[in-house]
């Protein structure tokens, strides 16, 4: 899994695959209607399974200080 | 009963036999049967039925309780069951939480093996631009099972 890739080539990254039928209560406080959904450091949220240079792109953003 | 199928076997058979190095698999439950949560045991059983058909001695799975063994929570960092961490040459903070069924299942098997091979497989650009990162970054992906 993408995420999971991007976890393993940083020490900084930790990446969860979480069944959002499980946890009703995280899907909801993330307000989850369509997977995937990816949700980087509470702020960036990335819906869809997107390539993996978008996701890289929208992980840098944390760099900004948007995070 | 067996949760995979025949078919499903030899498929994890196959997909795990690119597998290098030793792999661990975290799995946190409740060890009472009792109170085991909704999907801990089939969880659990999902796990030891997958590292049952890798090449012998590649694939280990240990069962934690997430109430009794607190510091392996701790370690692990684990805040929900049932959960999955897939443990390598280090922790690199892959984590499965609920079963990984359906969808998820074909993403467990692929990352048994990236991880036994210890490289993330990222294009060259994507490993240049992860190194810039010097911060916390959590990533939590949600996912249903179709």
């Amino acid at each position: 899994m993408l995420a999971h890739r991007l976890a393993m080539e940083s020490d900084w990254i930790r990446a969860d695959m979480i069944e959002a039928t499980e946890f009703p209560q995280l899907a909801n406080k993330y307000e989850v209607f369509g997977v995937p959904l990816t949700v980087i450091n509470e702020m960036i949220r990335v819906e869809g399974a997107v390539p993996e240079p978008m996701l890289v792109n929208e992980l840098l953003k944390v760099l900004d200080g948007q995070t | 009963m067996p949760l995979l199928s025949n078919k499903i076997q030899a498929d994890v058979r196959k997909a795990l036999e690119g597998m290098t190095a030793p792999v661990k698999l975290i799995v946190f439950t409740q060890a009472a049967q009792a109170l085991e949560c909704e999907m801990c045991g089939e969880t659990r059983a999902l796990v030891e039925e997958v590292a049952a058909l890798a090449p012998a001695g590649k694939l280990t799975v240990e069962v934690k309780d997430f109430v009794a063994d607190t510091a392996a929570v701790e370690v692990y960092k684990v805040d929900k069951i049932p959960a999955i961490a897939i443990v390598g040459a280090k922790d690199y903070g892959i984590r499965f939480y609920g079963i990984p069924a359906g969808y998820e299942f074909s993403s467990l098997m692929d990352d048994i093996v990236t991880v036994s091979k210890g490289e993330s497989g990222l294009a060259p650009a994507s490993q240049a631009a992860v190194a810039r990162i010097s911060q916390p970054v959590h990533i939590q992906v949600f996912s249903t099972p179709t």
